[in-house]
């Protein structure tokens, strides 16, 4: 506790820069997997496609894809990029398979609905398709950003700052509470990470937020 | 004990990945490639073990009585959250001697046990009542009703949480090199020690071609195992916390969990 207190300033700035590394790959990865989602459930051979790309990217270990990158982004080893790219690619292999459940999982007569009302097809894909995929894509998400928080510190073996700088440098130091100070500050980000993604969905569906009502409440 | 330091003519870091692998005198010795995939098997072997033992009864049984299940989920989700370098260095350092092995062996597995638990309990709960009850009332003993129709029916999610778990167990024995332990992560944390990015890059590759032929001979498993007449439907209950199963393998569709957006 001693030890933590006397170097707040630090924890601070690699929680910080652990932060970047785990969410910026988040968004990127909705970004570039809802529109693969999308043409994967519109061309089946692609899609096949796409997901087994993705599984196989997916398989590859990440102290490996951090050390592989550099050579093919041309990076310096100790850049945050690696990392992020890394992070990204396994985001994509994971939601793309979710994000196409969600979206096929959309009730078809909806989807009719608002074409009747005079909805075009990149129109409803926005307003109807993509808001009734939203908790699917969460689930998703809330996997992705517990494994990317965890999976950040890794970065700590090529000398990249993050809440993992604490593990290799707890070991070097023989100094135990240094390595637990790591380890709860990552559980913590994790944790804060999740409710912050738990909010945001509550936010993006509105439609859910009102509570069942019960059928002995519509007798009544 | 490492590797006498290949000789480069190439000054791309692929050029030198590809040298380092073509070199003959690494794939030699104690510290050459096979000795180091046969280490990196033989922890990952040991692991998936001692985690098979500690989580498949526990699936069994909360599969089978419904008792626990929210204990094994939220312990599941805490679980993977833990970051497992910290945990190994931790154990590291708790250890009495410095050089041993169960530090990091206690360490991954901790982060083998959650999917094979889940995907044990989940593979078990979804098996459809009916079948069970059905079961039940031709006389078997719930012995026989857990071995004979809820594990063969179950058997498809079960591997699928399985195979997760290996994969997750072979990337991150690479991890272990930086503990002082053999296994493939060595060339990436002794190249990286000496700047020798053809090492560095030659063991990534390595490592990466481990998983996917891994990934790949337990994919043909899976089929093969599987009862042909349970090959097309399976699903999961859809109470189980996100992605705490086989979610990360990639192999599994969480299409169970797609029933909330509709209304």
């Amino acid at each position: 506790m001693e030890w933590f207190l006397a170097n707040v300033p630090q924890v601070l700035s690699l929680t910080g820069s652990h932060l970047v590394q785990a969410v910026v790959p988040l968004v990127l990865s909705v970004i570039i997997a809802i529109p693969l989602a999308q043409l994967a459930r519109l061309n089946k051979g692609l899609g096949a496609f796409i997901l087994s790309v993705g599984s196989l990217l997916y398989t590859i270990p990440s102290l490996a894809l951090f050390v592989i990158l550099p050579g093919i982004l041309g990076t310096k080893i100790l850049d945050f990029a690696n990392i992020v790219v890394a992070l990204t690619i396994y985001a994509v292999a994971l939601l793309v398979r979710s994000t196409l459940d969600a979206l096929n999982s959309v009730d078809d007569g909806v989807r009719q609905a608002a074409t009747a009302m005079g909805y075009k097809p990149f129109q409803r894909f926005l307003a109807v398709d993509l808001p009734l995929s939203v908790p699917v894509l969460f689930a998703g998400l809330r996997v992705i950003s517990v494994s990317n928080i965890s999976l950040v510190t890794v970065g700590a073996l090529l000398g990249i700052p993050s809440l993992g700088f604490f593990f290799t440098d707890g070991l070097q130091r023989n100094f135990p509470t240094e390595i637990l100070v790591g380890i709860v500050g990552t559980l913590v980000l994790a944790m804060l990470m999740d409710v912050v993604l738990v909010l945001l969905q509550r936010l993006l569906t509105p439609w859910l937020r009102t509570r069942p009502t019960t059928t002995a409440e519509v007798a009544a | 004990m490492s590797l006498a330091a290949t000789n480069y003519s190439a000054s791309n870091p692929f050029g030198q990945g590809l040298q380092w692998l073509k070199d003959p005198a690494n794939w030699q010795g104690a510290a050459g490639i096979p000795a180091r995939i046969i280490e990196h098997l033989g922890y990952s072997g040991l692991v998936l073990l001692i985690s098979l033992v500690i989580a498949v009864p526990v699936g069994l049984y909360v599969g089978h009585t419904g008792k626990g299940r929210v204990v094994v989920v939220s312990l599941s989700g805490l679980l993977r959250a833990l970051p497992t370098l910290g945990i190994m260095t931790l154990f590291a350092l708790m250890a009495t001697s410095t050089l041993s092995l169960m530090p990091a062996i206690w360490a991954l597995v901790l982060l083998a046990v959650p999917p094979i638990l889940t995907g044990t309990y989940a593979g078990i709960s979804a098996v459809e009542p009916g079948i069970v009850d059905s079961a039940r009332s031709m006389g078997m003993t719930e012995w026989q009703v857990l071995l004979r129709v809820e594990v063969p029916n179950g058997l498809a999610v079960m591997l699928g949480g399985f195979r997760s778990a290996v994969l997750q167990v072979v990337a991150t024995v690479a991890v272990v090199a930086f503990i002082s332990l053999g296994g493939l992560g060595r060339f990436i944390i002794d190249g990286l020690a000496v700047q020798d990015y053809g090492q560095v890059l030659g063991g990534a590759v390595v490592i990466a071609v481990l998983a996917i032929v891994i990934d790949g001979l337990l994919a043909l498993l899976q089929r093969f195992a599987v009862s042909p007449g349970l090959q097309v439907s399976r699903h999961i209950p859809a109470d189980i916390a996100p992605g705490s199963e086989q979610l990360a393998s990639g192999s599994e569709p969480f299409a169970a969990r797609t029933t909330g957006g509709t209304p």
